[in-house]
């Protein structure tokens, strides 16, 4: 049977409720494990787990809308977060940010035409003795200068070319 | 090497054997006895939660590890979980045994998603070695603890916006009455802790209340993990006792030269040189053991700015002074930057941070005036009068 994406992230979704169960508690991990897969959370998946959890799809907007990690725009398949506290702004995140612009060609808070990456500002990760620090998705680099970030972006890249494949499968299945 | 040297000669399990071999109340008698105060910077008496706790009549109880660390020059919960996630682990289930209950649920912030296989992997050997799961070391204990990702949220630090996000809400702190040791996850009894306040409840018991008061004050006992950033030359992790002052602290990290220290982050306080001499303890200078060292050549106007810019982020919106409040003292920073703000209206500004103090509905909007009234209070000389070039 053919599977658009969306019917096959609804079946994705009722997994994850089968899995974590059908109350209001399993409502982060979902979002968290959708935004992960899909880099977006679209009013069509909050329907979804509205109806899958018993609660009204404005429910899970507001839940979406609250949290840094969640958010219903679409963001790149790497999100890069740069640290913008106090340690890391004392240790040079503003020459970081102003090289990771120019490198990407977007600004903070924009995603490249591609789909590839998107730029966000992140408050305190914790790397505070060891800044600038970003994250890309999961992964954490401390240290960062404007000299590394064309090697990170590079490293995204690379793993960007297996993945790619895997989304080419989802678009035309 | 090892940044924490008490936390790595521990013998493994020594104080969950200990706890095992102990009745409930005698385990609480022996937290009580040591003194051990919340580590996440609130200062509340660790035995006074669990007993709350365990006196609770309930179908369920939890036991939940705030590892939401997200206050600004924070990150010793970070290496605690990544170098004794063992201890962290025993500390929850010695915490199961004394409050009765069965499930543990470790609060993971989202930015620390890199820590979680680790962490995974610690649980399941622990539950290889019978450390977790039914029936513990051959005894009746009954306890699991999982593993809840966080969202990216620094309000969910405090402990009744960490429940709401648990049980799938907007992080936004309840009121209080009721606390969560009685109406908590779910409606039940909850204890909520600091990553490192269990690992010392772990340690307290195998060695014992008065090893753990051989340090520290008498309203401060023990000993502290702090988190040290800023300009000092050696920056990191460190164990210090509690009762130490600015200055012996300052001068173990390099960073004799600072003309102001931040201490227990950007809600904490900002302390100027001149009272150096003062402690680091609770009856003093509270801490959740965020250290930021400021160098002669920082601009005290760029840190406020950069701490107000973080509270108005990350405040939840929820109560008006918070919401409303901190923006304002932005726009005044901002004001004082460009050398636009008069002497009437900085004061109007101060009057307004008391007011954020008293009337913001949970400790973020409580704490977040602190920095700004210390800093026009000790710098008065630096920000007033600004060219607009500095800005």
């Amino acid at each position: 049977m053919l599977m658009t994406e969306r019917e096959r992230m609804a079946a994705e979704i009722r997994a994850l409720a089968g899995q974590l169960g059908h109350d209001r508690t399993s409502l982060v991990p979902i979002l968290l494990e959708i935004k992960r897969k899909y880099h977006r959370i679209d009013s069509y998946a909050m329907q979804v787990i509205g109806d899958l959890l018993g609660i009204h799809p404005v429910e899970v907007h507001s839940v979406v809308s609250f949290y840094a990690f969640l958010g219903d725009r679409a963001q790149g398949r790497f999100v890069i977060r740069l640290c913008r506290t106090l340690p890391c702004d004392m240790q040079g995140k503003d020459r970081v940010m102003r090289q990771l612009e120019n490198d990407l060609g977007i600004r903070f808070g924009e995603t490249t035409a591609d789909g590839s990456f998107t730029l966000e500002w992140a408050n305190c990760m914790g790397m505070c003795d060891q800044g600038p620090a970003l994250l890309v998705n999961d992964r954490i680099y401390t240290r960062v200068t404007p000299e590394t970030v064309h090697d990170i972006l590079g490293e995204c890249r690379r793993v960007f070319g297996v993945h790619a494949a895997e989304s080419k499968e989802v678009r035309f299945a | 090497m090892n940044a924490i040297p008490t936390y790595a000669a521990q013998t493994p399990e020594a104080g969950l054997r200990a706890a095992l071999k102990s009745d409930r109340p005698d385990i609480i008698s022996t937290i009580s006895a040591s003194g051990l105060k919340g580590r996440g910077g609130a200062g509340f008496p660790t035995a006074v939660k669990w007993n709350f706790a365990a006196a609770a009549q309930a179908a369920r109880k939890f036991v939940i590890c705030n590892a939401d660390e997200g206050e600004p020059g924070t990150f010793k919960d970070r290496v605690i979980l990544m170098e004794h996630p063992d201890l962290v682990f025993e500390g929850m289930t010695i915490a199961g045994k004394a409050v009765g209950a069965r499930e543990g649920i470790l609060f993971l912030r989202g930015e620390y998603a890199y820590l979680r296989g680790g962490l995974e992997a610690a649980l399941a050997r622990r539950r290889e070695r019978n450390l977790l799961g039914p029936g513990i070391l051959g005894s009746p204990l009954t306890f699991d603890i999982r593993i809840f990702m966080g969202a990216g949220a620094y309000i969910c630090g405090e402990e009744t916006a960490l429940i709401e996000c648990l049980e799938g809400f907007r992080g936004e702190p309840r009121n209080r009455p009721p606390f969560p040791v009685n109406t908590g996850f779910l409606g039940f009894p909850s204890v909520v802790n600091n990553v490192e306040t269990l690992a010392w409840a772990a340690c307290i018991l195998a060695n014992g209340a008065p090893w753990f008061r051989a340090f520290g004050t008498e309203k401060s006992t023990g000993r502290k993990i702090f988190s040290v950033s800023g300009d000092c030359r050696r920056p990191g992790v460190f164990e210090f006792p509690l009762g130490l002052t600015v200055a012996q602290l300052l001068a173990e990290v390099g960073g004799e030269d600072a003309k102001a220290v931040q201490i227990g982050g950007a809600a904490g306080q900002c302390v100027p040189a001149k009272e150096f001499g003062r402690t680091i303890a609770f009856e003093d200078i509270p801490t959740g053991g965020s250290v930021i060292v400021f160098g002669p050549r920082r601009d005290m106007l760029d840190v406020l700015r950069n701490f107000l810019e973080f509270f108005v982020d990350e405040s939840c919106g929820q109560c008006t002074p918070c919401r409303v409040g901190n923006p304002k003292l932005l726009e005044g920073v901002r004001q004082l930057q460009a050398g636009t703000c008069s002497m009437a209206y900085l004061k109007e500004l101060c009057a307004l941070g008391e007011t954020l103090q008293l009337a913001s509905k949970c400790g973020l909007g409580q704490s977040s005036p602190n920095a700004f009234l210390s800093v026009v209070e000790n710098f008065r000389e630096e920000i007033m009068g600004r060219m607009a070039a500095h800005a």
